[in-house]
């Protein structure tokens, strides 16, 4: 807005605007009730000044006033939440097809690789216009991934995925802050989210020496891991076919339903006998420690790969039982 | 009742006895009260120092002051230090034990020798916390979020774990003594009715301190056996839950924030009625909505997680119940507002004081509004918005408060006046230094810059170059109060029983009260605030 | 404020100053305690939370570290935790009708029984160290693995079980300790005759808090020593 002395950062995203109007909206409001609160006070410490032979009215008080100002006051606010309760469900629900990337956090940088295989340190490349909905863990600590301009924020935790998405609506460089205190370079764990025209963003991504797509490096760690010995593209295996399951619902053994989401994938590698699929036996073993964060993004990929695109199990709110989604998400 | 005497025969708490093992065995509420003044003051100056070193090294882009590391422990020990050491005792621990049994008529606090425990075991858990500084200090952020705390920091963790969960006990005994002093110790015609709002707000103060702290006690103790016998209770590697222990800490320090705020409420409601000669406008409801913010306050905790990683659902529900506590503050500030219509009003320092509260607190509970709204959450969380809130709050509000309180009370207390010049000089400076210091910050933070960050980008320098400037004044600005206050012991005019012609039974005993509070024990007969019956002083001190 | 002989005269000793009549002392003395109670509650309720959710969680890890604890040590402890609680309970009967011998020796009872949990409690803990069950570097549950297959233990989880075991049953050690030592204060000053029908508030107080440990334990029991016995 002024661009010598800003009050906001640059709208780059589609959800920004919406942000920057409650925004403005509630500054307009303090404004008022504190222009109405301060000149009231003004007025009376004038009027009422303490002066030789006048005395104070007591006033007990007035049930009708303190009702007015309380529901009014509630009113608003009720406004007020909705408004920014609208916005927030639009912010954490990713629409469906959007292009995922997969975020790692650590001490103190940023990873994150690109479903075609691009890796990045402390950049992400995006194009204009693209939903991109990004798959979030850490490696450590609890992190935050901050961009201002687009207005989004998530907090990044070890042991589970977060996820946030945007759609970029303007070319440039932004801010990429964490902004979860995580140690000593917390503040140096920064970077750009470069914001590309769709060509120019093709052109990036063919330059880059990559080795395949994310889901393609998933399903050679996939072989090298042994996975296809039980996991067999049939029902003869030991255990369960992964073909189409991502998204899906998944019966378990102690008669509890829960949606094969990405939290769910990643569980089942590093901890396999917490939800053992019915009608198989808990045989499978442990990865926790044999394999890596960005590694099991990659495998996360891969067994998405195996369902119909566009996998949006996150996308999708109330699919499943609500006591299955909860268990999953682990709140 | 007793006249003020201007001979130096006439004996009262301060020259009962003299020697420092009548000061550190009392059992006298005042001397307790005393006792806290300087301890708290200490650490005031602590934390303040802190800082002043984290306003010096945010006035370049580059971390170029001190080591990332030392920042890191500064910004954590500043708040630490002036949450658990000086705000959260502040005003009850001072104003509230010396004020207390006088406003209710009693002799002392239920339990003396518990309130002068309760002394020692801040006093043990500062020097605890002295000896962390010194031995290296602590960089988890005032927050300790785990698994950095528990698996991650180098720092001394598990002792300043320690040293604040003794001072909680500190905090816990206190609530438990002013609540059951309230209940079971007012004079005879005290009703609750006629309590003075201070009481009213200091019971809801009390209440929190007793239900929440405990939690507090527990996590910040589940963390020290984390670090100390490797249990797993909040690592992810072994199946624990860093959530868990945000909804811990939060569940006690979100109803932390109206154990500062609370009392800070019940000083401006005995100012404000003081200095417009008038009963608070509205009395039931400002004593019931004190009520209300302790019960409200406790369930809105996970308002400070709403992009941590909890569901959309439980952020929908946490931030309508956000929205309801804001309601009783706004109803506060509505009636004071309102007292002042058809008042007689008179601008002393503690006035000034009132109206900066005013103020302050309504711009820092304002952008609690912002912070409540989900969408808006998302964007300025963990970034200096965040910051400028909760300092209008804690600073504009708590601190002004108790800066109000421990001048309209300093005659009561040392039995002298404090010189009223410097006192509004004083005021004025401290409500531009810190308007100045902070208000720049939520352009800060909703420009994008994070909170805790040693070094940040460029474009971010001007807003907290003023914002430096600001905490330069504002230091001034506390300063001065320290050194007339100490200078009016001496030399100040010696003050009558009720230099303000206040309303209050401890405007009824003299300037400083005898040892016992009264003479002979009130039997109350009027209701509070009865400013129709009370002659006006002559001369407002200070006022020409 | 200042006694006026007739105020002196009708009370002892033990008539704080600062009371107007001993029964404004005695109501001081039982609100404070029963406020002290709700912030134990409070402070035990941090972990019983957290208990909870591991629980649901890990309910296999929860089930298995369970049946580990030796549930006749633990059953003969909660007897004797109850056994003192009716202890506490008729001493405090005692004190009330002025039976000076008797409160003493029931003081001393409970005592006993506090020694006597403690000590099985050390017991209980010295056995799960050898088992090496007790979280850290040497923590190891292949034990557990080999004892319950059909559970399907994850053991770093199980480590939070554990975790919470010794959380719990450390501080209720904690505050059973404590009790012991407030009942030995209170046994000396029975012996010498401080307290008499007129005033026993020290007992009521001391009995409150003994109450109390004992319904934690009541809790503890259950949630630590008989989750998934029934199978």
């Amino acid at each position: 807005m002024f661009d010598n002395f800003p009050l906001w950062p640059v709208r780059a995203s589609a959800g920004a605007g919406n942000v920057d109007a409650l925004y403005i909206f509630l500054v307009a409001l303090s404004g008022f009730m504190c222009l109405a609160i301060f000149i009231m006070i003004l007025v009376f410490a004038t009027k009422y000044r303490r002066r030789r032979g006048v005395e104070a009215e007591q006033i007990e008080g007035s049930s009708a006033l303190e009702i007015t100002w309380s529901v009014i006051p509630l009113g608003i606010f009720m406004v007020i939440f909705l408004w920014g309760a609208v916005i927030y469900f639009h912010e954490r629900t990713p629409p469906r097809g959007a292009t995922e990337v997969y975020v790692v956090g650590k001490q103190w940088m940023w990873k994150l690789q690109h479903q075609e295989g691009q890796r990045e340190i402390n950049e992400l490349h995006v194009p204009v216009g693209r939903d991109v909905k990004l798959i979030m863990t850490s490696q450590d600590v609890i992190h935050s991934f901050y961009v201002p301009a687009f207005r989004i924020k998530q907090d990044v935790l070890p042991g589970r995925y977060t996820t946030a998405w945007f759609r970029a609506t303007r070319p440039g460089v932004y801010h990429l802050f964490c902004s979860q205190y995580c140690g000593t370079m917390h503040s140096g764990m920064i970077g750009q989210v470069t914001v590309m025209e769709p060509a120019q963003y093709e052109a990036w991504l063919a330059g880059g020496g990559t080795t395949g797509s994310l889901a393609a490096s998933g399903e050679s760690l996939f072989q090298q891991l042994g996975c296809p010995t039980c996991h067999r593209s049939d029902t003869q295996g030991r255990g369960p076919n992964l073909v189409g399951i991502f998204g899906k619902l998944v019966q378990l053994e102690d008669g509890r339903t829960v949606v094969a989401d990405e939290n769910y994938i990643r569980e089942s590698i590093l901890s396999p006998s917490a939800k053992i699929v019915s009608g198989f036996k808990p045989i499978m073993p442990v990865f926790q420690g044999l394999v890596g964060e960005e590694q099991l993004n990659a495998l996360v990929a891969y067994v998405k790969s195996l369902s119909p695109a566009p996998s949006e199990a996150e996308g999708k709110q109330g699919s499943g039982p609500a006591g299955a989604r909860s268990q999953n998400h682990k709140e | 009742m007793a006249t003020a005497a201007i001979t130096a025969e006439r004996e009262h708490y301060l020259n009962k006895e003299y020697g420092i093992r009548s000061w550190l065995l009392t059992t006298d509420h005042k001397r307790i009260a005393l006792l806290y003044l300087i301890s708290i003051t200490f650490f005031f100056f602590v934390g303040g120092f802190f800082a002043l070193l984290i306003r010096l090294e945010l006035l370049t882009p580059a971390g170029d002051l001190v080591q990332a590391d030392t920042y890191n422990k500064l910004f954590s020990m500043h708040g630490q230090v002036m949450i658990f050491f000086f705000l959260i005792p502040s005003i009850p621990a001072v104003l509230g034990n010396f004020l207390v049994p006088l406003m209710i008529g009693a002799k002392d606090l239920a339990f003396p020798r518990i309130n002068l425990l309760s002394w020692y075991l801040y006093a043990i858990a500062g020097v605890v916390y002295l000896h962390c500084i010194v031995t290296g200090g602590v960089d988890t952020g005032w927050t300790f979020y785990t698994p950095f705390s528990t698996a991650f920091s180098n720092t001394r963790v598990i002792e300043a774990g320690i040293a604040i969960f003794i001072a909680g006990f500190s905090s816990i005994l206190t609530g438990l003594n002013f609540v059951v002093t309230i209940h079971r110790m007012r004079a005879p015609g005290m009703t609750w009715s006629r309590l003075p709002l201070f009481i009213w707000a200091h019971y809801a103060t009390s209440i929190i301190q007793l239900l929440g702290t405990p939690v507090l006690a527990i996590t910040l103790l589940l963390v020290v056996f984390e670090r100390a016998f490797n249990l797993g209770i909040f690592d992810p590697t072994r199946g624990g839950d860093p959530l868990l222990f945000q909804h811990l800490f939060w569940f006690y320090s979100h109803p932390a924030v109206y154990i500062m705020i609370l009392p800070a409420m019940a000083v401006e409601s005995e100012v404000v009625a003081c200095f417009t000669r008038k009963r608070i406008f509205g009395y039931n409801f400002v004593a019931m909505s004190s009520i209300a913010i302790a019960v409200f306050g406790f369930l809105v905790w996970a308002h400070h997680m709403f992009v941590a990683g909890i569901s959309l659902y439980s952020a929908l529900i946490f931030s309508i119940l956000s929205y309801l506590v804001a309601v009783p503050s706004a109803i506060k500030v509505f009636n004071w507002t309102a007292t002042m219509y058809k008042g007689s009003i008179s601008f002393t320092t503690p006035m000034l004081y009132a109206f900066g509260f005013i103020g302050l607190f309504t711009m820092g509970g304002l952008t609690g509004l912002f912070l409540a709204a989900l969408g808006i959450d998302v964007h300025v969380h963990d970034t200096y918005f965040v910051i400028a809130h909760f300092h209008y709050i804690m600073v504009g509000g708590a601190v002004m408060g108790y800066l109000g309180g421990l001048h309209f009370w300093w005659p009561k207390i040392s039995g002298r006046m404090y010189p009223e010049g410097w006192g509004r000089l004083a005021a004025l400076l401290v409500f531009a230094g810190f308007n100045l210091t902070f208000f720049p910050q939520f352009i800060l933070g909703y420009m994008g810059m994070p909170r805790r960050y040693w070094q940040y980008p460029p474009e971010f320098q001007v807003l907290n170059v003023l914002s430096t400037a600001g905490s330069t004044v504002l230091a001034v600005g506390y300063v001065l109060p320290m050194v007339y206050f100490l200078w009016s012991m001496r030399y100040g005019k010696i003050a009558e029983d009720n230099p303000w012609g206040a309303a209050g039974l401890e405007w009824k005993t003299s300037s400083p009260p005898p040892t016992f509070n009264f003479d002979e024990a009130p039997e109350v007969t009027w209701e509070a605030y009865n400013y129709e019956e009370i002659p006006a002083p002559a001369e407002v001190p200070g006022e020409r | 404020m200042s006694d006026s002989p007739i105020a002196v005269e009708q009370h002892g000793p033990e008539l704080l100053h600062h009371f107007a009549d001993a029964e404004q002392q005695r109501d001081a003395a039982t609100l404070g305690m029963w406020l002290f109670l709700a912030t134990e509650v409070m402070f035990f309720g941090g972990m019983f939370c957290a208990y909870l959710i591991y629980r649901y969680w890990y309910y296999s890890e929860f089930a298995a570290g369970s049946r580990s604890l030796d549930i006749w040590l633990g059953t003969i402890n909660t007897a004797i935790l109850i056994c003192s609680s009716l202890t506490v309970a008729i001493g405090v009967r005692a004190a009330q009708m002025g039976k000076r011998k008797l409160l003493v020796i029931l003081l001393l009872l409970t005592i006993v029984f506090g020694f006597a949990f403690l000590g099985i409690k050390g017991v209980e803990w010295y056995d799960k160290y050898k088992e090496h069950h007790i979280p850290g570097n040497s923590f190891n549950v292949d034990d557990l693995v080999r004892d319950y297959p059909q559970l399907h233990i994850d053991p770093r989880h199980e480590q939070i079980y554990f975790s919470l075991y010794f959380a719990m049953t450390g501080l209720h050690a904690l505050h059973m300790i404590i009790g012991v030592g407030l009942f030995v204060f209170l046994t000396y000053y029975a012996w010498k005759g401080r307290y008499t029908p007129k005033y026993y508030t020290p007992v009521e107080m001391g009995g409150l808090y003994w109450h109390f440990v004992d319904i934690v334990w009541i809790y503890l029991f259950p949630l630590l020593y008989l989750i998934d016995r029934h199978r």
